[in-house]
């Protein structure tokens, strides 16, 4: 999966767990949890959602560092998805 | 045969709208059957039964605004169903002031609304007495803007009943109307009668559902509603509660670890957040210190056996609730995880049952996720304690006479000190400390 594919599915995923907000608009750079309002248990169902579409596992140790749209694209690109 | 009243979902809330009945009458319900939901200011609710039974007769319909303590429908046994069908004087009264306790020898509900009806209907001077109605019928005249006067009643000594005001709604329908009865038909009428100290005392006004509310105005209404409940709620605690608070600091190295090596275990799905932890630690403190779980009502301390952690839960749209965790205590880690999911996932998604609204004896709020390292609470009564959780963090830390970093949260309490004093309070946060130094045994 290229890079635009994986983008377009994190987004798609990130709009279902923080409903009304536009993950689109954010700067690669940005932290989702902040700019999204993200509590932990959203985060969580994120994560589990992209492990499940896509899948893979995901363990705990990455979770806490996949921060933002670059982190978690190249995360998901080295995992050749 | 008993009774199935609108609950109050919280110390603000004096009326709520019916949204839906979830059974109809003739229908089978058990104790904890979700039968009908209802919206507050705190969204749309699911009311649960309390008993087993059959529901029975039904007084109000969707969409109308019921005060609390108002009779909503009858839960009849076997035997019983069907056969009490009560003239509308027998019906309970509609609450007409705020949400104090009905008493049994109010007027007649047929009265209250007849005059209520009065003052909102323009009627000749000189009518022929009182109108015999039953309370739903004159709501639906009043939604529906049936003049009663040309309505003639069906029921038990001539009241009108809700056919015929659905007759008449009809009748007027098909007569050649002035104006065309289409959208919002009597709405301005009601505004425009001069009798604004009785229309007090007129069943609360159900103009709001009359007009189809644009999405904009509802979140509108919904944050205003939001605010107006928070500002109760917190205003109240403020005003009758001396606080007391205190914080400790808890090294989390033995907890983490443990959650590290479980979660290793683990399905993503499976996996625990630190929060699950602490609040099972949380209630686990609770079964040592049981003061602090409880309430302070009517100027006694009031100890609840049941543990049902409030968990403090904010809305995308703005606001937050706490809906209770019914048997914090009692739950294994993976129940409770899951149960915190299902919370989080029904309070943003407006699907949470009254007893989750109610029944909260301790608040815990965790403002870990938003970086925040302390958060000391405003109680919300009339619960006499409230939990606050922070970040975890890392921090430099004696250990034997040496200093190390290690992950520290911090935990704070805040107490009613008309129910206990700042000695419970340590002890609580001292077995809040201990218990997550071994969570294994959690």
């Amino acid at each position: 999966m290229n890079e635009s594919e994986l983008k377009e599915i994190i987004i798609a995923e990130l709009a279902k767990v923080a409903p009304g907000s536009d993950p689109a608009a954010l700067d690669l750079d940005d932290n989702l949890r902040e700019g999204l309002d993200i509590d932990s248990f959203d985060a969580l169902n994120f994560f589990i959602a992209m492990s499940e579409r896509l899948h893979i596992d995901i363990p705990e140790k990455d979770m806490g560092r996949l921060n933002t749209m670059n982190e978690i694209l190249q995360y998901l690109l080295a995992l050749k998805v | 045969m008993s009774e199935f009243k609108m609950p109050s979902l919280g110390a603000d809330m004096d009326a709520g709208t019916l949204a839906e009945w979830k059974k109809k009458s003739g229908d089978p319900v058990h104790r904890g059957d979700i039968i009908a939901a209802v919206e507050t200011a705190k969204g749309v609710i699911e009311i649960e039964c309390f008993e087993d039974g059959i529901l029975d007769q039904i007084f109000f319909q969707a969409g109308q605004e019921v005060p609390v303590g108002q009779v909503l429908a009858t839960i009849s046994s076997e035997e019983e169903f069907g056969k009490s069908k009560p003239a509308p004087e027998a019906q309970k009264p509609p609450e007409t002031a705020k949400t104090e306790k009905i008493p049994e020898t109010v007027k007649p509900a047929a009265e209250v609304v007849a005059e209520a009806m009065k003052a909102a209907i323009p009627q000749p001077p000189a009518t022929e007495g009182r109108i015999r109605i039953s309370p739903l019928a004159s709501r639906m005249a009043i939604e529906l803007g049936v003049d009663l006067r040309q309505v003639k009643g069906t029921g038990p000594g001539g009241a009108i009943q809700r056919v015929d005001i659905e007759r008449a709604a009809q009748a007027q329908k098909a007569a050649p109307a002035p104006a065309p009865a289409m959208a919002e038909p009597l709405k301005p009428e009601i505004k425009e009668s001069p009798a604004p100290a009785v229309e007090k005392a007129a069943p609360p006004p159900v103009e709001a559902k009359a007009e189809p509310a644009t999405e904009a105005k509802k979140a509108v209404d919904f944050q205003t509603a939001m605010r107006s409940a928070i500002a109760a709620a917190m205003s109240k605690s403020n005003r009758d509660i001396p606080h007391y608070y205190m914080e400790t600091s808890i090294d989390m190295t033995n907890a983490l670890r443990w959650l590290e090596e479980e979660n290793l275990k683990r399905s993503i799905r499976e996996r625990l957040l630190p929060v699950v932890v602490l609040l099972k630690a949380v209630a686990k403190s609770l079964t040592e210190v049981p003061e602090l779980n409880g309430f302070w009502i009517d100027g006694s301390h009031q100890v609840s056996e049941a543990i049902h952690i409030g968990f403090a839960i904010n809305l995308r749209q703005g606001g937050l609730l706490t809906p209770a965790i019914h048997d914090t205590d009692m739950k294994e880690f993976d129940e409770l995880r899951e149960a915190m999911n299902d919370l989080i996932v029904r309070t943003r998604g407006n699907r949470l049952r009254s007893s989750e609204l109610t029944d909260a004896t301790i608040t815990v709020t965790s403002l870990g996720d938003r970086g925040v390292e302390k958060v000391f609470g405003v109680i919300y009564p009339p619960q006499v304690a409230l939990v606050g959780l922070g970040k975890i963090t890392p921090q430099p830390w004696a250990v034997n006479g040496a200093l190390c970093v290690r992950p520290v949260l911090v935990a704070t309490l805040a107490g009613d000190h008309r129910a206990t004093d700042g000695h419970k309070g340590g002890l609580f946060l001292e077995a809040l400390n201990r218990n997550l130094q071994e969570v294994e045994k959690l």
